[in-house]
């Protein structure tokens, strides 16, 4: 099944002259009954086949069992970016990021390889700053236009502090975790699976959040 | 099943230097924020020849929110999303930069010169600046109702009704966008009741189609009292105003659809407000501060619609230019104040 058609094809083959070094994407799907996890497979064999610069490697959540328990990988399917160097940064995506996630998938592919963007002065040290593990969750749906925004936000701070894992759920996808967290709008960010931030809230807010735990 | 791409090429991926702002330049029109207010000034500014810029905290604005759009003259029938991009690609082709996530939380002006500075503290400056920030979904203002902010309260109907599959839903509200928001979710959901605390003010196409609708149900005359709960919202204490009597209705969810609030940032206790807190604008959307215009939904003029905001920021910009032809032959009020 094609899921990009030409137009987009094209479009995004020039956002990747931008990708500065190679990154791995590392899919995680299983066999037997995976929601989404077959369109999952051929949305990144297209995306992959996009740009030198882009690898995808596959694995099956209960036989690749060590590589899984690397990337605390718990769900399917489930995406991790490495960078050129095989690291795991902390950039993940639970669920296909398809529909508007898109829009938080290929910035993520941008930066993970290094494609550095603007960023006030103040808030990057706030964030390096950060020396205990935080795990940003942040629940999407498909259908939520400021939903990428949040997910970009949190994926930033990832990469700029290796305490910090960042990840995408897709909140139809992962239904029983979303019911977990009462989760009844998106974005709807949890902190270490405790702390709740609801909307597409500033960086100033998340951070406010962590240096509080 | 079936997955679709709703890619925003400008928005996420722009690393391209030459659309952003500078803080270096003296804008001719800073316009502060990206709805069809914003959009549609900036159009008819650069085609003044203007040097223009957009400052707003999200392209496109409360259009996004919107699920379908079927009264812009020309257009038939089209979504939110895809308006707001046709606006955006418009604009594309006439290379406005537009700052994307800003908001604009100081104002300042300085030899006649308006300054703007973000919270990420860049300032920015301008001869003249517009506001068209429109407005944020108005809250209910019953108790229970920021306990239950998503965990079942909800303010976007396009975001949110995927996580309402096969629950019941309430919706508050009776005007056009409350009876859409329940025909929305009545595609997903088991059951929508919709509770308004007087007469329903939607069109009538929209209320035909909300009666004829099986799976909805209408509580008019009816308020809510108190959005109750334990973990997650469980259901609405509600008066029936015609009788007197409170009782409690159940559901998982309620989406609020009760109009909306103006957003004036920094110009709150600037500007000249009506009682709605809204910008009083002249016929050419003067402010009460010279060289700050303003026009769409944070202003007083009424029925918010999309092809009114629009229409608004078209003559806004024309005001904006006009004012700036004078500044060339008369010393601006600004200057003499100084």
């Amino acid at each position: 099944m094609q899921m990009f058609n030409e137009e987009l094809q094209g479009q995004l083959k020039e956002v990747f002259n931008d990708l500065k070094n190679e990154v791995t994407i590392a899919l995680f799907t299983k066999e037997g009954e995976c929601y989404s996890c077959e369109e999952t497979l051929g949305y990144m064999q297209e995306v992959s086949e996009l740009s030198d610069k882009l690898t995808l490697k596959v694995y099956d959540i209960e036989k690749d069992v060590d590589k899984a328990k690397e990337y605390n990988i718990e769900m399917v399917p489930s995406i991790v970016l490495l960078n050129a160097m095989g690291e795991y940064q902390g950039v993940k995506f639970n669920g296909i990021p398809a529909g508007h996630e898109i829009n938080s998938f290929i910035p993520a592919l941008l930066e993970v390889s290094g494609h550095e963007s603007d960023f006030p002065k103040d808030l990057e040290e706030r964030i390096k700053k950060i020396d205990k593990p935080v795990n940003i969750k942040v629940f999407v749906t498909l259908s939520c236009p400021h939903c990428p925004g949040a997910v970009q936000k949190a994926h930033k701070m990832a990469l700029m502090n290796k305490f910090i894992d960042a990840e995408m759920i897709e909140a139809e996808t992962f239904g029983e975790l979303s019911n977990k967290f009462n989760v009844s709008g998106v974005p709807k960010i949890v902190i270490n699976e405790k702390y709740e931030l609801v909307g597409n809230q500033p960086i100033e807010e998340f951070l406010n959040q962590i240096e509080a735990i | 099943m079936s997955f679709n791409f709703q890619v925003d090429l400008k928005k996420g991926f722009s690393f391209n230097a030459a659309s952003k702002l500078s803080t270096e330049v003296l804008y001719d029109l800073l316009i502060i924020g990206g709805g069809p207010a914003g959009l549609n000034a900036a159009l008819y500014a650069k085609r003044r020849g203007l040097s223009v810029g957009i400052l707003t905290k999200r392209k496109g604005g409360l259009l996004l929110d919107t699920s379908m759009v079927d009264n812009y003259l020309g257009i038939k029938a089209i979504s939110g999303e895809d308006m707001a991009e046709e606006f955006l690609q418009h604009l594309g082709t006439l290379e406005v930069p537009i700052r994307d996530e800003a908001e604009v939380v100081e104002y300042a002006s300085e030899d006649g010169k308006h300054l703007l500075k973000l919270s990420s503290k860049e300032t920015y400056k301008a001869k003249t600046i517009l506001i068209s920030t429109g407005s944020n979904p108005r809250h209910l203002s019953v108790k229970g109702e920021d306990t239950y902010a998503g965990r079942g309260v909800a303010y976007c109907a396009i975001c949110d009704a995927p996580l309402f599959k096969g629950k019941d839903v309430f919706i508050a509200g009776g005007g056009n966008s409350a009876v859409e928001s329940a025909l929305d979710l009545a595609k997903v959901a088991n059951s929508v009741t919709l509770v308004h605390r007087s007469q329903l003010r939607a069109d009538s196409v929209l209320t035909k189609q909300l009666y004829s609708d099986p799976k909805i149900r209408v509580y008019l005359e009816t308020q809510i009292l108190e959005i109750i709960g334990d973990e997650a919202m469980t259901g609405i204490h509600v008066l029936d105003k015609k009788t007197s009597e409170e009782f409690d209705l159940h559901a998982h969810g309620i989406f609020i659809e009760i109009g909306h609030i103006p957003n004036l940032g920094p110009f709150k206790d600037l500007l000249t407000l009506n009682d709605k807190g809204e910008i009083l604008v002249d016929e050419k959307n003067r402010t009460s501060i010279s060289g700050v215009f303003a026009a769409g939904d944070v202003t007083q003029i009424p029925y918010k619609q999309i092809i009114i905001a629009a229409s608004d920021g078209a003559k806004a910009a024309l005001a904006a230019n006009e004012y700036l032809n004078q500044l060339q032959v008369l010393p601006s009020p600004t200057l003499q104040l100084k």
